[in-house]
């Protein structure tokens, strides 16, 4: 579009942010940005302007490898028979405690 | 899979109240009418802008100041939100951009409205922002993953935007004759188009239908608009505004404020370009975007030389 020609609207980049210390990082939103720096400083103007985090990531979306909506069956379907990996899964004999 | 087959499923995830994310088999109908929508209310936080900027200068206080910058600094955010939430459809922000300026997407037709006085500051805050939030509440529900929670986030940021407004009202309204002739002025000005933001009547709307079935809408135009005009009826009574509609009346039996028939002929005209400040809120957006430029060729240029400085030190 001749209107244009000048915009470069940089590459995208995702946002994780860390609410409080010790807590983990959690996926904020995403943005547009030419570098890191430019990235952390748009992360903190946009996503952390009411004391939200404490600490900022930002990886550029292109890196982020994710699972396809029709790979949800091979990632998580192996999980639905091994109830045997929670706790409840064992019965314990009446009375017992501190288990 | 086939379309009809595609199209079963689809609707039934949507029936079982699951949430479509952007990577997920979706009809050609439901990706258009979402981008459409996402990038029209997009266009809209960034427009919305440019009425509220034009009293930071003139703002009556320091306070008052800070609160109108952070309001604003807010909708920009929020216009981020929305783009991100149209780009994860798989299309540019320049697109969208470029779709603003050559008028083929539409913003808000409320903001076309000029901001006369500081009154108009309390209006905006109170009334636009307050159907805004009727709205967005709503479409926090909606079946789009990245577009509902935008809007969680949009309306958790924009409580204190509905807050800040009607306390400029209020205060005004407990002022001298003049302080309350201002604030009434601007509430006869801001009704009418704040009850227009919700759309056109549940019988006219031509997108409705599909989108309640796609769940892209929950709840219909009218009873949205219902629902902002019993809880601001309320609050403007509260404080002595008189809402400027001579039929406006009680109904006992469903416990709704009836408001008078809507001037739908000035709605048309102002979303098809007629309205007071269409004309000088796109030039603004271009003019401004334009002069950017530089600025995003510094950016990118530094960006470059970064890049090429890493490369080399590997060696």
């Amino acid at each position: 579009m001749g209107m244009n020609t000048n915009d470069n609207q940089f590459k995208q980049w995702e946002v994780f942010i860390q609410p409080r210390s010790g807590a983990p990082y959690e996926h904020a939103g995403s943005l547009h940005a030419s570098d890191q720096q430019m990235a952390l400083q748009n992360a903190r103007d946009v996503y952390a302007r009411r004391s939200e985090g404490r600490s900022i990531w930002v990886v550029p979306t292109v890196s982020i490898a994710a699972t396809k909506p029709e790979d949800e069956a091979e990632f998580f379907d192996p999980a639905g028979d091994k109830l045997y990996r929670t706790p409840n899964f064992y019965k314990m004999p009446k009375g017992t405690t501190g288990l | 899979m086939s379309d009809e087959m595609m199209l079963k499923q689809f609707q039934s995830r949507i029936d079982n109240g699951e949430k479509i994310e952007p990577g997920d088999p979706m009809p050609d109908a439901y990706r258009k009418t979402l981008l459409r929508q996402i990038s029209q209310h997009a266009h809209s936080e960034v427009i919305g802008m440019q009425p509220e900027g034009n009293w930071v200068l003139r703002a009556p206080s320091l306070r008052a100041k800070k609160i109108l910058l952070a309001k604003i600094q807010d909708e920009g955010g929020h216009g981020l939100y929305l783009y991100s939430a149209a780009e994860s459809l798989g299309i540019d922000r320049d697109e969208m951009i470029g779709q603003l300026h050559a008028g083929k997407a539409k913003y808000s037709s409320v903001f076309n409205y000029p901001t006369l006085t500081w009154a108009d500051i309390g209006a905006i805050g109170w009334l636009v922002d307050g159907a805004a939030i009727v709205n967005q509440t709503m479409l926090a529900k909606c079946s789009f993953g990245p577009y509902s929670r935008a809007m969680l986030r949009i309306c958790k940021e924009e409580g204190f935007h509905q807050r800040q407004g009607y306390e400029i009202m209020a205060r005004m309204m407990s002022g001298t004759a003049a302080q309350k002739e201002m604030a009434q002025d601007a509430m006869n000005r801001w009704w009418w188009p704040s009850l227009m933001m919700f759309g056109p009547h549940d019988t006219e709307s031509v997108h409705s239908s599909e989108s309640m079935k796609w769940k892209i809408k929950v709840e219909s135009n009218d009873r949205l608009r219902q629902r902002f005009i019993n809880r601001t009826v309320e609050q403007a009574h509260h404080i002595g505004l008189i809402v400027p509609d001579p039929l406006l009346k009680y109904n006992d039996q469903t416990m709704n404020w009836e408001a008078g028939p809507i001037n739908w002929e000035e709605f048309y005209k102002v979303i098809n370009g007629d309205g007071p400040c269409n004309h000088k809120r796109m030039l603004h957006h271009i003019k401004y975007h334009r002069e950017g430029g530089w600025v995003r060729d510094a950016a990118r240029a530094f960006a470059e030389k970064q890049q090429e400085t890493a490369d080399t030190s590997i060696y």
